[in-house]
């Protein structure tokens, strides 16, 4: 018998099932290395494993888009990904963005034509604005309204971070 | 979502084994992780089958387009190979969803879980496509057998798909402006004798239209089909659109596809 405190309550498991995986990563730059259950969410695994709660769980549905990371370099949404699916793999959150206390082009950009109201969908907004740029270097508007598709925003409607996208795309 | 073992076997025949009536195998997972999230489906086993390397990858042949079960929408999208020989099929893998879900999505998944307005089945009814198992192959039009149901059977994994080459080929999407699931989607595509029109997202599993296939098999132009009326009966009717308004979208965007063509 075993008792599982992860999540915040308690679940009682018998008989013989495996439940714990060990999954290393290396994210924003430093291996790290956990036993967590098999089913844990790559987005659980970052912000209860890793207190990395910058990335954010909107939906849950895979519809939002606020819990994009990225995965060896390509952007793909957290929340739909189980940790131990992409053991060994390199991950950059919105946290490791910024270098030496300087804030990334993209960060910049939406700071200055202020590319965002409450900030709540910005961390998944802003990594998944990095990978567009890196796919391609001066995406027109229509470019980046499709690539921004699976984010959603709220509260500014889609203007300002448009016009981040593009102030980005003359910094990076 | 309910705890599950996780497996992540090298070879078809490991994965193979380890399926029983209470596992599933995993893909890219943005189908089946939401439903296992949302509760709508749990399994005592996940088996990831994106270790097994024979199941990634594009091959084109003279007639051929053979698309591997793991390979991701956006390799589909981006491959110069699919872009020449099937240029339809590259633009559908490059519309489903958005960015990150065809980073990881998968085709083998797409039409393992059939879902009634999943963008894929269009294109193997279309493209007479021949699914490879594991144990067989299946004609696309025999694979698709309903809402969610294919006739694949426990333990049977999908390890390719294989596209027939058409003359001309087109893909028209109306889609669900915050799914990207298609509302309606038209595959048109004109073979050497015939052509086919594959419809999703209109009724509870993807078809063939005969009618307005057989009116293009004889003439392949937008004239042939003007003023076909599409029968809304079977079709689906929900908050996004009535079944007469899919009706009409049906043949609105065959039109689309043929001209597109």
């Amino acid at each position: 018998m075993f008792i599982n405190f992860t999540y915040g309550y308690i679940r009682i498991y018998s008989g013989r099932r495996r439940l714990m995986t060990k999954v290393t990563l290396e994210v924003n730059g430093k291996k790290v290395s956990k036993d967590v259950p098999d089913h844990t969410l790559l987005s659980v695994f970052l912000r209860d494993n890793l207190n990395l709660t910058g990335t954010h769980v909107g939906c849950d549905t895979s519809q939002c888009g606020a819990c994009v990371v990225h995965v060896n370099g390509k952007s793909i949404k957290s929340c739909s990904t189980l940790a131990a699916d992409i053991e060994g793999s390199k991950v950059t959150t919105i946290e490791g963005l910024a270098k030496d206390g300087k804030l990334h082009p993209m960060q910049a950009a939406f700071k200055k034509t202020h590319g965002l109201q409450c900030g709540y969908c910005t961390p998944g907004m802003v990594m998944s604005a990095v990978d567009l740029l890196q796919t391609k270097k001066n995406p027109s508007d229509q470019e980046i309204r499709e690539w921004l598709e699976g984010n959603i925003c709220r509260c500014t409607g889609y203007q300002n971070i448009v016009a981040a996208v593009k102030e980005a795309a003359t910094k990076m | 979502m309910k705890s599950f073992n996780y497996h992540a076997p090298k070879d078809v025949k490991d994965a193979s084994k380890l399926a029983s009536s209470s596992s599933a195998f995993l893909a890219g997972g943005m189908t089946t992780i939401p439903s296992m999230k949302l509760g709508l489906a749990s399994y005592k086993d996940v088996i990831d089958i994106k270790n097994i390397k024979k199941l990634s990858g594009i091959k084109v042949s003279g007639k051929t387009v053979t698309v591997g079960a793991t390979t991701k929408h956006v390799e589909v999208a981006t491959s110069k190979d699919v872009k020449k020989a099937i240029p339809a099929l590259a633009k559908l893998a490059g519309n489903i969803g958005d960015a990150q879900v065809r980073n990881r999505g998968t085709i083998g998944g797409s039409i393992s879980n059939n879902d009634p307005s999943a963008c894929y089945p269009s294109a193997c009814m279309a493209l007479n496509a021949v699914i490879h198992t594991n144990k067989r192959k299946i004609d696309a039009e025999k694979f698709f057998t309903g809402m969610f149901e294919t006739a694949l059977k426990s333990g049977e994994l999908v390890e390719a798909v294989e596209f027939q080459i058409p003359e001309k080929a087109d893909y028209q999407k109306h889609p669900n402006p915050a799914s990207r699931y298609a509302i309606i989607g038209v595959f048109v595509a004109k073979h050497k004798k015939d052509v086919n029109v594959a419809v999703t997202g209109a009724k509870s599993c993807v078809y063939i239209d005969k009618d307005l296939s057989k009116k293009l098999s004889s003439n392949f132009s937008v004239s042939a089909i003007e003023g076909t009326e599409v029968k809304s009966s079977g079709m689906n009717s929900d908050m996004h659109a009535s079944a007469e308004y899919r009706a009409n979208l049906v043949s609105l965007y065959a039109k689309k596809a043929v001209e597109a063509c």
